[in-house]
Protein backbone atom coordinates (compact mmCIF):
# COMPACT_ATOMS: atom_id res chain seq x y z
CA UNK A 1 0.00 0.00 0.00
CA UNK A 2 1.48 3.28 -1.09
CA UNK A 3 0.60 6.22 1.11
CA UNK A 4 0.00 9.38 -0.89
CA UNK A 5 0.26 12.92 0.36
CA UNK A 6 -3.47 13.32 0.90
CA UNK A 7 -3.45 10.24 3.11
CA UNK A 8 -0.52 11.59 5.12
CA UNK A 9 -2.50 14.79 5.77
CA UNK A 10 -5.50 12.74 6.82
CA UNK A 11 -3.50 10.54 9.20
CA UNK A 12 -1.71 13.56 10.66
CA UNK A 13 -5.06 15.16 11.31
CA UNK A 14 -6.41 12.02 12.99
CA UNK A 15 -3.22 11.84 15.09
CA UNK A 16 -3.50 15.54 15.94
CA UNK A 17 0.00 16.33 14.68
CA UNK A 18 0.39 19.52 12.61
CA UNK A 19 2.47 18.82 9.50
CA UNK A 20 3.99 21.14 6.91
CA UNK A 21 4.16 20.56 3.16
CA UNK A 22 7.82 19.64 3.66
CA UNK A 23 6.97 17.08 6.38
CA UNK A 24 4.42 15.46 4.09
CA UNK A 25 6.93 15.23 1.22
CA UNK A 26 9.32 13.40 3.52
CA UNK A 27 6.76 11.24 5.32
CA UNK A 28 4.84 9.90 2.31
CA UNK A 29 7.68 7.70 0.97
CA UNK A 30 8.84 6.71 4.50
CA UNK A 31 5.38 5.60 5.59
CA UNK A 32 4.88 3.83 2.25
CA UNK A 33 8.09 1.85 2.78
CA UNK A 34 7.05 0.82 6.26
CA UNK A 35 3.62 -0.27 5.04
CA UNK A 36 5.18 -2.27 2.20
CA UNK A 37 7.46 -3.94 4.74
CA UNK A 38 4.60 -4.95 7.04
CA UNK A 39 2.47 -6.19 4.17
CA UNK A 40 4.64 -9.34 4.05
CA UNK A 41 2.14 -10.62 6.60
CA UNK A 42 -0.35 -11.20 3.80
CA UNK A 43 1.68 -14.30 2.86
CA UNK A 44 0.89 -15.96 6.17
CA UNK A 45 -2.10 -18.26 6.28
CA UNK A 46 -4.05 -17.28 9.39
CA UNK A 47 -7.28 -19.16 8.67
CA UNK A 48 -8.46 -20.72 11.93
CA UNK A 49 -5.97 -18.66 13.98
CA UNK A 50 -7.30 -16.29 16.60
CA UNK A 51 -5.72 -12.92 17.36
CA UNK A 52 -3.43 -13.04 20.39
CA UNK A 53 -3.98 -10.36 23.00
CA UNK A 54 -2.71 -12.09 26.14
CA UNK A 55 0.80 -13.52 25.80
CA UNK A 56 1.03 -15.26 29.14
CA UNK A 57 -1.64 -17.63 30.40
CA UNK A 58 -2.86 -15.46 33.20
CA UNK A 59 -6.53 -14.71 33.53
CA UNK A 60 -7.20 -11.02 33.94
CA UNK A 61 -8.62 -10.48 37.39
CA UNK A 62 -11.41 -8.29 38.66
CA UNK A 63 -10.98 -5.93 41.55
CA UNK A 64 -13.58 -4.71 43.96
CA UNK A 65 -15.46 -1.72 42.55
CA UNK A 66 -14.44 0.69 45.27
CA UNK A 67 -12.70 4.04 45.40
CA UNK A 68 -9.07 3.31 46.21
CA UNK A 69 -7.45 6.64 45.48
CA UNK A 70 -8.36 10.29 45.09
CA UNK A 71 -8.78 13.54 46.93
CA UNK A 72 -5.41 14.77 45.65
CA UNK A 73 -6.24 17.57 43.18
CA UNK A 74 -2.95 19.30 43.98
CA UNK A 75 -0.94 16.29 42.83
CA UNK A 76 -3.16 15.73 39.79
CA UNK A 77 -2.72 19.33 38.65
CA UNK A 78 0.91 19.75 39.71
CA UNK A 79 2.21 19.47 36.13
CA UNK A 80 -0.63 21.27 34.36
CA UNK A 81 0.59 23.95 31.92
CA UNK A 82 -2.40 26.04 33.04
CA UNK A 83 -4.82 25.51 35.90
CA UNK A 84 -7.46 27.47 37.70
CA UNK A 85 -9.22 26.55 40.92
CA UNK A 86 -8.43 22.85 40.49
CA UNK A 87 -9.40 22.74 36.82
CA UNK A 88 -7.27 22.24 33.70
CA UNK A 89 -7.63 25.29 31.47
CA UNK A 90 -8.01 25.03 27.67
CA UNK A 91 -9.00 27.53 24.98
CA UNK A 92 -12.73 28.23 24.86
CA UNK A 93 -14.56 25.35 23.12
CA UNK A 94 -18.18 26.54 23.37
CA UNK A 95 -19.15 29.90 21.93
CA UNK B 1 41.26 -2.77 40.02
CA UNK B 2 40.96 -1.27 43.45
CA UNK B 3 38.78 1.67 42.44
CA UNK B 4 35.34 1.28 43.95
CA UNK B 5 33.60 1.88 40.63
CA UNK B 6 35.31 -1.16 39.12
CA UNK B 7 33.71 -3.56 41.61
CA UNK B 8 30.75 -5.63 40.51
CA UNK B 9 27.50 -5.07 42.37
CA UNK B 10 28.03 -8.31 44.30
CA UNK B 11 31.60 -7.34 45.24
CA UNK B 12 30.47 -3.87 46.28
CA UNK B 13 27.83 -5.35 48.56
CA UNK B 14 30.45 -7.62 50.19
CA UNK B 15 32.68 -4.59 50.72
CA UNK B 16 29.83 -2.71 52.39
CA UNK B 17 29.03 -5.72 54.57
CA UNK B 18 32.67 -6.06 55.63
CA UNK B 19 32.85 -2.30 56.26
CA UNK B 20 35.76 -1.92 53.80
CA UNK B 21 34.05 1.29 52.70
CA UNK B 22 30.80 3.16 53.24
CA UNK B 23 27.95 3.67 50.83
CA UNK B 24 28.79 7.38 50.80
CA UNK B 25 32.32 6.53 49.59
CA UNK B 26 31.01 4.01 47.07
CA UNK B 27 28.40 6.45 45.80
CA UNK B 28 30.88 9.32 45.57
CA UNK B 29 33.25 7.11 43.52
CA UNK B 30 30.39 6.45 41.09
CA UNK B 31 29.39 10.13 40.95
CA UNK B 32 33.02 10.93 40.07
CA UNK B 33 32.93 8.25 37.38
CA UNK B 34 29.63 9.66 36.03
CA UNK B 35 31.23 13.10 35.82
CA UNK B 36 34.28 11.63 34.06
CA UNK B 37 31.91 9.94 31.57
CA UNK B 38 29.93 13.10 30.93
CA UNK B 39 30.84 13.16 27.23
CA UNK B 40 28.67 10.03 26.75
CA UNK B 41 25.56 12.14 27.53
CA UNK B 42 24.09 9.09 29.30
CA UNK B 43 21.89 11.06 31.71
CA UNK B 44 18.97 13.39 31.10
CA UNK B 45 19.00 14.31 34.80
CA UNK B 46 21.58 13.54 37.47
CA UNK B 47 20.53 13.31 41.12
CA UNK B 48 23.89 13.37 42.88
CA UNK B 49 22.69 15.27 45.96
CA UNK B 50 19.82 12.87 46.43
CA UNK B 51 22.25 9.96 45.93
CA UNK B 52 24.59 11.15 48.67
CA UNK B 53 21.61 11.72 50.96
CA UNK B 54 20.30 8.19 50.23
CA UNK B 55 23.83 6.80 50.77
CA UNK B 56 24.09 8.48 54.19
CA UNK B 57 20.74 7.00 55.19
CA UNK B 58 21.90 3.60 53.93
CA UNK B 59 25.09 3.73 55.99
CA UNK B 60 22.93 4.48 59.01
CA UNK B 61 20.63 1.54 58.30
CA UNK B 62 23.61 -0.77 57.87
CA UNK B 63 25.11 0.41 61.17
CA UNK B 64 21.78 -0.40 62.83
CA UNK B 65 21.73 -3.86 61.25
CA UNK B 66 18.72 -3.00 59.08
CA UNK B 67 20.33 -3.13 55.63
CA UNK B 68 18.21 -4.40 52.70
CA UNK B 69 19.38 -6.68 49.88
CA UNK B 70 20.60 -3.78 47.69
CA UNK B 71 21.43 -1.38 50.47
CA UNK B 72 23.86 1.35 49.54
CA UNK B 73 24.37 0.33 45.89
CA UNK B 74 24.36 3.21 43.36
CA UNK B 75 22.20 2.53 40.28
CA UNK B 76 21.07 4.47 37.23
CA UNK B 77 17.36 4.57 36.36
CA UNK B 78 16.05 4.76 32.80
CA UNK B 79 14.15 8.02 32.37
CA UNK B 80 11.04 6.04 31.44
CA UNK B 81 10.39 5.15 35.11
CA UNK B 82 8.44 7.82 36.95
CA UNK B 83 10.37 8.97 40.00
CA UNK B 84 8.55 11.06 42.59
CA UNK B 85 9.86 14.60 42.67
CA UNK B 86 12.50 13.96 39.96
CA UNK B 87 11.95 15.06 36.36
CA UNK B 88 10.94 12.19 34.07
CA UNK B 89 11.10 12.86 30.31
CA UNK B 90 11.18 9.57 28.37
CA UNK B 91 13.87 11.56 26.46
CA UNK B 92 11.06 13.52 24.83
CA UNK B 93 10.80 17.28 24.69
CA UNK B 94 7.06 16.89 25.17
CA UNK B 95 7.70 15.80 28.78
CA UNK B 96 10.40 18.36 29.55
CA UNK B 97 9.91 19.58 33.11
CA UNK B 98 7.40 16.83 34.00
CA UNK B 99 7.85 15.96 37.67
CA UNK B 100 5.90 12.83 38.67
CA UNK B 101 3.91 12.99 41.88
CA UNK B 102 4.30 9.24 42.37
CA UNK B 103 6.97 6.54 42.19
CA UNK B 104 6.95 3.65 39.69
CA UNK B 105 6.57 0.24 41.32
CA UNK B 106 9.93 -0.99 40.00
CA UNK B 107 11.86 1.97 41.45
CA UNK B 108 9.83 1.74 44.70
CA UNK B 109 10.91 -1.88 44.99
CA UNK B 110 14.57 -1.01 44.39
CA UNK B 111 14.45 1.83 46.93
CA UNK B 112 12.64 -0.43 49.43
CA UNK B 113 15.68 -2.72 49.19
CA UNK B 114 18.09 0.16 49.78
CA UNK B 115 19.26 1.11 46.26
CA UNK B 116 20.72 4.57 45.56
CA UNK B 117 19.74 6.58 42.45
CA UNK B 118 22.55 8.39 40.58
CA UNK B 119 20.25 9.85 37.94
CA UNK B 120 17.84 9.28 35.09
CA UNK B 121 19.35 7.86 31.91
CA UNK B 122 18.49 8.86 28.37
CA UNK B 123 17.07 6.64 25.65
CA UNK B 124 15.59 6.80 22.21
CA UNK B 125 12.58 9.09 22.53
CA UNK B 126 9.74 7.15 24.21
CA UNK B 127 11.96 4.05 23.90
CA UNK B 128 11.44 4.00 20.12
CA UNK B 129 14.74 3.16 18.48
CA UNK B 130 17.83 0.98 18.49
CA UNK B 131 20.58 3.60 18.50
CA UNK B 132 19.86 6.44 20.96
CA UNK B 133 19.96 8.88 18.10
CA UNK B 134 16.27 9.73 18.47
CA UNK B 135 16.54 11.20 21.98
CA UNK B 136 15.22 14.73 22.35
CA UNK B 137 18.27 15.55 24.49
CA UNK B 138 21.11 14.70 22.10
CA UNK B 139 22.80 11.47 21.03
CA UNK B 140 24.07 9.11 23.70
CA UNK B 141 27.47 7.59 22.94
CA UNK B 142 28.94 4.19 23.64
CA UNK B 143 32.09 4.15 25.80
CA UNK B 144 33.52 1.71 23.22
CA UNK B 145 35.53 2.61 20.10
CA UNK B 146 36.51 0.40 17.20
CA UNK B 147 40.16 -0.37 16.39
CA UNK B 148 39.80 0.47 12.72
CA UNK B 149 38.08 3.84 13.16
CA UNK B 150 38.70 4.99 16.74
CA UNK B 151 37.71 8.55 15.85
CA UNK B 152 34.11 7.55 15.18
CA UNK B 153 31.51 7.81 17.94
CA UNK B 154 29.52 4.58 18.21
CA UNK B 155 25.91 4.06 19.26
CA UNK B 156 25.29 2.33 22.62
CA UNK B 157 22.27 0.55 21.11
CA UNK B 158 18.76 1.27 22.18
CA UNK B 159 16.42 2.08 23.41
CA UNK B 160 17.91 1.76 26.93
CA UNK B 161 21.25 3.16 25.70
CA UNK B 162 22.04 5.51 28.56
CA UNK B 163 21.45 2.75 31.11
CA UNK B 164 23.76 0.37 29.20
CA UNK B 165 26.49 2.94 28.47
CA UNK B 166 26.76 4.13 32.07
CA UNK B 167 27.13 0.58 33.46
CA UNK B 168 29.72 -0.28 30.77
CA UNK B 169 31.59 2.92 31.65
CA UNK B 170 31.91 1.68 35.26
CA UNK B 171 29.86 4.64 36.47
CA UNK B 172 26.89 2.70 37.92
CA UNK B 173 26.81 -0.81 39.42
CA UNK B 174 23.61 -1.58 37.57
CA UNK B 175 20.63 0.09 35.99
CA UNK B 176 17.01 -0.37 35.00
CA UNK B 177 15.82 -0.67 31.43
CA UNK B 178 12.68 -1.50 29.52
CA UNK B 179 12.42 -3.82 26.55
CA UNK B 180 9.61 -3.63 23.98
CA UNK B 181 11.43 -5.19 21.01
CA UNK B 182 15.01 -5.63 22.23
CA UNK B 183 15.64 -2.41 24.13
CA UNK B 184 17.54 -4.10 26.99
CA UNK B 185 19.21 -6.98 25.17
CA UNK B 186 20.57 -5.14 22.11
CA UNK B 187 22.23 -2.28 24.08
CA UNK B 188 23.62 -4.85 26.57
CA UNK B 189 25.24 -6.65 23.62
CA UNK B 190 26.57 -3.42 22.07
CA UNK B 191 28.04 -2.23 25.40
CA UNK B 192 29.53 -5.55 26.57
CA UNK B 193 27.36 -6.02 29.66
CA UNK B 194 24.55 -8.34 30.78
CA UNK B 195 20.89 -7.42 30.55
CA UNK B 196 17.66 -9.34 31.13
CA UNK B 197 14.09 -8.79 30.03
CA UNK B 198 11.96 -11.07 32.20
CA UNK B 199 8.67 -12.73 31.28
CA UNK B 200 5.86 -10.31 30.44
CA UNK B 201 4.11 -9.64 33.76
CA UNK B 202 7.12 -10.34 36.00
CA UNK B 203 7.87 -6.65 36.65
CA UNK B 204 5.08 -4.15 37.15
CA UNK B 205 4.53 -1.62 34.38
CA UNK B 206 2.91 0.81 36.82
CA UNK B 207 4.62 4.18 36.62
CA UNK B 208 6.59 3.24 33.49
CA UNK B 209 5.85 5.64 30.63
CA UNK B 210 3.92 3.43 28.21
CA UNK B 211 5.09 2.71 24.65
CA UNK B 212 3.38 -0.56 23.56
CA UNK B 213 1.63 -1.98 26.59
CA UNK B 214 1.32 -5.61 25.45
CA UNK B 215 5.07 -5.74 24.71
CA UNK B 216 6.69 -3.40 27.28
CA UNK B 217 8.53 -5.13 30.10
CA UNK B 218 10.97 -3.69 32.63
CA UNK B 219 14.28 -5.38 33.35
CA UNK B 220 17.83 -4.72 34.50
CA UNK B 221 21.44 -4.27 33.39
CA UNK B 222 24.63 -5.09 35.26
CA UNK B 223 28.11 -6.33 34.46
CA UNK B 224 27.47 -9.93 35.53
CA UNK B 225 24.59 -12.40 35.47
CA UNK B 226 24.78 -12.66 39.27
CA UNK B 227 24.37 -8.91 39.63
CA UNK B 228 21.40 -9.04 37.24
CA UNK B 229 19.85 -11.86 39.29
CA UNK B 230 20.04 -9.77 42.45
CA UNK B 231 18.62 -6.65 40.82
CA UNK B 232 15.77 -8.52 39.15
CA UNK B 233 14.83 -10.23 42.40
CA UNK B 234 14.24 -6.78 43.92
CA UNK B 235 12.63 -5.16 40.87
CA UNK B 236 10.13 -7.97 40.17
CA UNK B 237 6.93 -8.89 41.96
CA UNK B 238 3.17 -8.77 41.91
CA UNK B 239 1.55 -5.36 41.79
CA UNK B 240 -2.23 -4.95 41.92
CA UNK B 241 -1.80 -1.56 40.20
CA UNK B 242 -0.76 -3.28 36.93
CA UNK B 243 -3.60 -5.40 35.53
CA UNK B 244 -1.09 -7.62 33.68
CA UNK B 245 1.22 -8.12 36.65
CA UNK B 246 1.53 -11.82 37.53
CA UNK B 247 0.53 -12.91 41.00
CA UNK B 248 3.32 -15.46 41.21
CA UNK B 249 6.13 -15.81 43.74
CA UNK B 250 9.46 -14.31 42.60
CA UNK B 251 12.11 -17.04 42.63
CA UNK B 252 15.54 -16.49 44.13
CA UNK B 253 17.17 -16.10 40.72
CA UNK B 254 20.68 -16.17 42.16
CA UNK B 255 20.29 -19.74 43.39
CA UNK B 256 19.79 -20.76 39.74
CA UNK B 257 23.45 -19.88 39.06
CA UNK B 258 24.78 -23.38 39.54
CA UNK B 259 27.62 -23.14 37.05
CA UNK B 260 26.22 -26.33 35.55
CA UNK B 261 24.09 -26.97 32.48
CA UNK B 262 24.57 -30.75 32.28
CA UNK B 263 21.46 -32.40 30.96
CA UNK B 264 19.87 -29.17 29.75
CA UNK B 265 18.61 -29.20 26.17
CA UNK B 266 19.58 -26.02 24.32
CA UNK B 267 17.63 -25.29 21.16
CA UNK B 268 19.27 -23.66 18.12
CA UNK B 269 16.59 -22.12 15.89
CA UNK B 270 17.56 -22.62 12.26
CA UNK B 271 15.57 -19.59 11.04
CA UNK B 272 17.96 -17.29 12.93
CA UNK B 273 20.68 -18.07 10.37
CA UNK B 274 19.49 -15.15 8.29
CA UNK B 275 20.80 -14.30 4.83
CA UNK B 276 23.79 -12.04 4.89
CA UNK B 277 24.56 -12.65 8.56
CA UNK B 278 28.10 -11.35 9.21
CA UNK B 279 30.71 -14.04 9.73
CA UNK B 280 31.60 -12.69 13.18
CA UNK B 281 28.02 -13.18 14.36
CA UNK B 282 27.93 -16.70 12.92
CA UNK B 283 31.24 -17.44 14.66
CA UNK B 284 30.25 -16.16 18.09
CA UNK B 285 27.03 -18.15 17.89
CA UNK B 286 28.99 -21.30 16.99
CA UNK B 287 31.36 -20.55 19.87
CA UNK B 288 28.38 -20.36 22.23
CA UNK B 289 27.13 -23.71 20.95
CA UNK B 290 30.57 -25.24 21.60
CA UNK B 291 30.63 -23.79 25.13
CA UNK B 292 27.25 -25.35 25.82
CA UNK B 293 28.39 -28.74 24.49
CA UNK B 294 31.63 -28.59 26.50
CA UNK B 295 29.60 -27.82 29.62
CA UNK B 296 27.51 -30.94 29.06
CA UNK B 297 24.34 -29.50 27.56
CA UNK B 298 22.56 -31.25 24.74
CA UNK B 299 22.26 -29.20 21.54
CA UNK B 300 18.94 -29.59 19.70
CA UNK B 301 18.08 -28.11 16.31
CA UNK B 302 14.67 -26.50 16.44
CA UNK B 303 12.49 -24.55 14.05
CA UNK B 304 10.62 -21.29 14.61
CA UNK B 305 8.98 -21.11 11.18
CA UNK B 306 7.32 -17.70 11.52
CA UNK B 307 10.49 -15.85 12.57
CA UNK B 308 10.64 -13.72 9.42
CA UNK B 309 7.19 -12.30 10.17
CA UNK B 310 8.07 -11.11 13.67
CA UNK B 311 9.39 -7.69 12.62
CA UNK B 312 6.48 -6.90 10.28
CA UNK B 313 3.99 -7.97 12.98
CA UNK B 314 5.85 -5.88 15.54
CA UNK B 315 5.79 -2.80 13.30
CA UNK B 316 2.01 -2.98 13.22
CA UNK B 317 1.32 -3.88 16.85
CA UNK B 318 3.88 -1.60 18.52
CA UNK B 319 2.95 1.58 16.56
CA UNK B 320 -0.77 0.82 17.00
CA UNK B 321 -0.42 0.61 20.77
CA UNK B 322 1.94 3.61 20.78
CA UNK B 323 -0.48 5.80 18.85
CA UNK B 324 -3.11 5.05 21.48
CA UNK B 325 -0.78 5.44 24.49
CA UNK B 326 0.77 8.66 23.23
CA UNK B 327 -2.62 10.30 22.65
CA UNK B 328 -2.36 11.49 26.26
CA UNK B 329 0.31 14.08 25.36
CA UNK B 330 -2.06 16.87 24.47
CA UNK B 331 -0.62 19.96 26.14
CA UNK B 332 -3.45 20.08 28.66
CA UNK B 333 -2.56 17.96 31.67
CA UNK B 334 1.24 17.89 31.74
CA UNK B 335 4.30 18.53 29.65
CA UNK B 336 4.85 20.94 26.82
CA UNK B 337 2.09 23.23 25.55
CA UNK B 338 2.08 25.40 22.46
CA UNK B 339 -0.81 27.84 22.54
CA UNK B 340 -3.13 27.90 19.54
CA UNK B 341 -6.26 29.82 18.62
CA UNK B 342 -8.50 26.89 19.52
CA UNK B 343 -8.20 23.52 21.23
CA UNK B 344 -7.44 21.60 18.03
CA UNK B 345 -4.63 24.01 17.17
CA UNK B 346 -3.27 23.64 20.70
CA UNK B 347 -3.21 19.83 20.36
CA UNK B 348 -1.67 19.83 16.89
CA UNK B 349 0.97 22.47 17.56
CA UNK B 350 1.95 20.94 20.90
CA UNK B 351 2.37 17.48 19.41
CA UNK B 352 4.20 18.78 16.32
CA UNK B 353 6.70 20.64 18.49
CA UNK B 354 7.01 18.05 21.27
CA UNK B 355 7.52 14.79 19.39
CA UNK B 356 10.58 13.91 17.32
CA UNK B 357 10.53 12.41 13.81
CA UNK B 358 10.64 8.71 14.73
CA UNK B 359 7.87 9.09 17.30
CA UNK B 360 5.70 10.96 14.80
CA UNK B 361 6.31 8.26 12.19
CA UNK B 362 5.23 5.53 14.58
CA UNK B 363 2.17 7.41 15.83
CA UNK B 364 1.11 7.95 12.22
CA UNK B 365 1.66 4.32 11.22
CA UNK B 366 -0.29 3.26 14.31
CA UNK B 367 -3.09 5.69 13.54
CA UNK B 368 -3.25 4.40 9.98
CA UNK B 369 -3.40 0.69 10.83
CA UNK B 370 -6.10 1.31 13.43
CA UNK B 371 -8.18 3.59 11.23
CA UNK B 372 -11.61 2.61 9.92
CA UNK B 373 -11.38 -0.01 7.19
CA UNK B 374 -7.81 -1.07 7.96
CA UNK B 375 -8.10 -2.47 11.48
CA UNK B 376 -8.82 -6.07 10.42
CA UNK B 377 -6.39 -6.06 7.50
CA UNK B 378 -3.45 -4.88 9.57
CA UNK B 379 -3.93 -4.96 13.32
CA UNK B 380 -6.02 -8.13 13.65
CA UNK B 381 -3.84 -9.85 11.04
CA UNK B 382 -0.71 -8.96 13.01
CA UNK B 383 -2.25 -10.26 16.25
CA UNK B 384 -3.00 -13.55 14.48
CA UNK B 385 0.57 -13.83 13.24
CA UNK B 386 1.67 -13.03 16.76
CA UNK B 387 -0.28 -16.05 17.92
CA UNK B 388 1.60 -18.24 15.42
CA UNK B 389 4.95 -16.81 16.55
CA UNK B 390 4.13 -17.61 20.17
CA UNK B 391 2.99 -21.09 19.20
CA UNK B 392 6.32 -21.66 17.39
CA UNK B 393 8.15 -21.11 20.68
CA UNK B 394 5.78 -23.36 22.63
CA UNK B 395 6.34 -26.10 20.04
CA UNK B 396 10.13 -25.67 20.22
CA UNK B 397 9.99 -25.94 24.03
CA UNK B 398 8.61 -29.45 23.56
CA UNK B 399 12.15 -30.36 22.49
CA UNK B 400 14.36 -28.03 24.51
CA UNK B 401 14.64 -26.08 27.78
CA UNK B 402 16.06 -22.81 26.44
CA UNK B 403 17.18 -21.29 23.15
CA UNK B 404 20.57 -19.81 22.26
CA UNK B 405 20.89 -17.15 19.53
CA UNK B 406 22.97 -14.10 18.74
CA UNK B 407 21.53 -10.96 20.39
CA UNK B 408 21.96 -8.59 17.44
CA UNK B 409 22.90 -8.97 13.77
CA UNK B 410 26.02 -6.78 14.15
CA UNK B 411 28.29 -5.09 16.66
CA UNK B 412 27.70 -1.41 17.52
CA UNK B 413 27.64 0.88 14.49
CA UNK B 414 28.66 4.52 14.14
CA UNK B 415 26.30 7.39 14.94
CA UNK B 416 24.49 8.31 11.74
CA UNK B 417 24.67 4.87 10.16
CA UNK B 418 21.39 3.10 9.31
CA UNK B 419 19.55 6.44 9.38
CA UNK B 420 18.75 6.79 5.70
CA UNK B 421 15.93 4.26 5.90
CA UNK B 422 13.80 3.48 9.00
CA UNK B 423 13.55 -0.20 7.99
CA UNK B 424 17.35 -0.62 8.20
CA UNK B 425 17.26 0.55 11.81
CA UNK B 426 14.34 -1.77 12.56
CA UNK B 427 16.39 -4.80 11.39
CA UNK B 428 18.60 -4.41 14.49
CA UNK B 429 15.84 -6.11 16.44
CA UNK B 430 15.55 -9.14 14.15
CA UNK B 431 16.71 -11.61 16.86
CA UNK B 432 15.05 -9.96 19.85
CA UNK B 433 11.59 -8.89 18.78
CA UNK B 434 9.89 -12.33 18.67
CA UNK B 435 10.65 -12.74 22.36
CA UNK B 436 8.48 -9.70 23.15
CA UNK B 437 5.70 -10.85 20.84
CA UNK B 438 5.65 -14.17 22.70
CA UNK B 439 6.10 -12.61 26.17
CA UNK B 440 9.17 -14.75 26.96
CA UNK B 441 12.19 -13.98 29.15
CA UNK B 442 15.43 -13.21 27.29
CA UNK B 443 18.92 -12.22 28.36
CA UNK B 444 22.03 -10.98 26.60
CA UNK B 445 25.42 -11.98 27.94
CA UNK B 446 28.75 -10.60 26.65
CA UNK B 447 30.44 -13.39 24.69
CA UNK B 448 33.51 -11.86 23.10
CA UNK B 449 34.95 -9.11 20.91
CA UNK B 450 34.88 -8.91 17.14
CA UNK B 451 38.02 -8.29 15.06
CA UNK B 452 37.47 -4.57 15.53
CA UNK B 453 37.53 -4.87 19.33
CA UNK B 454 33.79 -4.39 19.83
CA UNK B 455 31.60 -6.52 22.11
CA UNK B 456 29.22 -9.18 20.81
CA UNK B 457 26.45 -10.71 22.86
CA UNK B 458 24.64 -14.03 22.95
CA UNK B 459 20.96 -14.24 23.77
CA UNK B 460 19.38 -16.89 25.96
CA UNK B 461 15.60 -17.25 25.63
CA UNK B 462 13.59 -19.18 28.21
CA UNK B 463 10.10 -20.53 28.74
CA UNK B 464 7.43 -18.33 30.28
CA UNK B 465 8.27 -17.71 33.98
CA UNK B 466 11.53 -19.65 33.69
CA UNK B 467 14.08 -16.88 34.13
CA UNK B 468 15.96 -19.34 36.33
CA UNK B 469 17.04 -21.48 33.37
CA UNK B 470 17.92 -18.29 31.47
CA UNK B 471 20.20 -17.24 34.33
CA UNK B 472 21.64 -20.75 34.63
CA UNK B 473 22.62 -20.83 30.94
CA UNK B 474 23.76 -17.19 30.93
CA UNK B 475 26.05 -17.86 33.87
CA UNK B 476 27.76 -20.76 32.09
CA UNK B 477 28.26 -18.65 28.95
CA UNK B 478 29.68 -15.88 31.09
CA UNK B 479 32.18 -18.24 32.71
CA UNK B 480 33.21 -19.75 29.38
CA UNK B 481 33.53 -16.37 27.67
CA UNK B 482 35.42 -14.86 30.61
CA UNK B 483 34.73 -11.42 29.14
CA UNK B 484 37.14 -8.96 30.76
CA UNK B 485 37.55 -6.31 28.08
CA UNK B 486 37.07 -2.70 29.15
CA UNK B 487 35.81 0.14 26.98
CA UNK B 488 38.60 2.39 25.70
CA UNK B 489 37.34 5.43 27.60
CA UNK B 490 37.57 3.48 30.88
CA UNK B 491 41.02 2.08 30.05
CA UNK B 492 42.36 5.54 29.33
CA UNK B 493 41.23 6.82 32.71
CA UNK B 494 42.59 3.81 34.56
CA UNK B 495 46.02 4.21 32.90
Amino acid sequence: MSIDKATVYKIAQLARIRVTEEDVERLAPQLSNIMQFVEQLEEVNTDNVGPLANVVDITPRLRADVVSDGGIPGAVLANAPEEQEHYFVVPKVVE
Amino acid sequence: MSELNHLTLTEALEGLEKKDFTSVELTQAHIDACEAAKSLNAFVTTTYELAIEQAGASDKRRAEGKAGPLDGLPLAIKDLFCTKGVQTTASSRILEGFVPQYESTVTSNLFRDGAIMLGKTGMDEFAMGSSNTTSGYGNILSPWRSRSAPEKDLVPGGSSGGSAAIVAARAALGSTGTDTGGSIRQPAAFCGIAGIKPTYGRCSRWGVVAFASSLDQAGVFARTTRDCARLLKSAAGYDPKDSTSANLPVPDFESALKGDVRGLRIGIPKEYRVDGMPKEIENIWQQGIEWMKDAGAEIVDVSLPHTKYALPAYYIIAPAEASSNLARYDGVRYGKRIEGGNLKDLYELTRAAGFGDEVKRRIMIGTYVLSAGYYDAYYVKAQKVRNLIRQDFLNAYGQCDALLTPTAPSAAFAIGENEDDPIKMYLNDVFTVSVNLAGLPGMSVPAGLNADGLPLGLQVIGKHWDEETVFRVGDVIEQAANFKALPQSVLKKAA
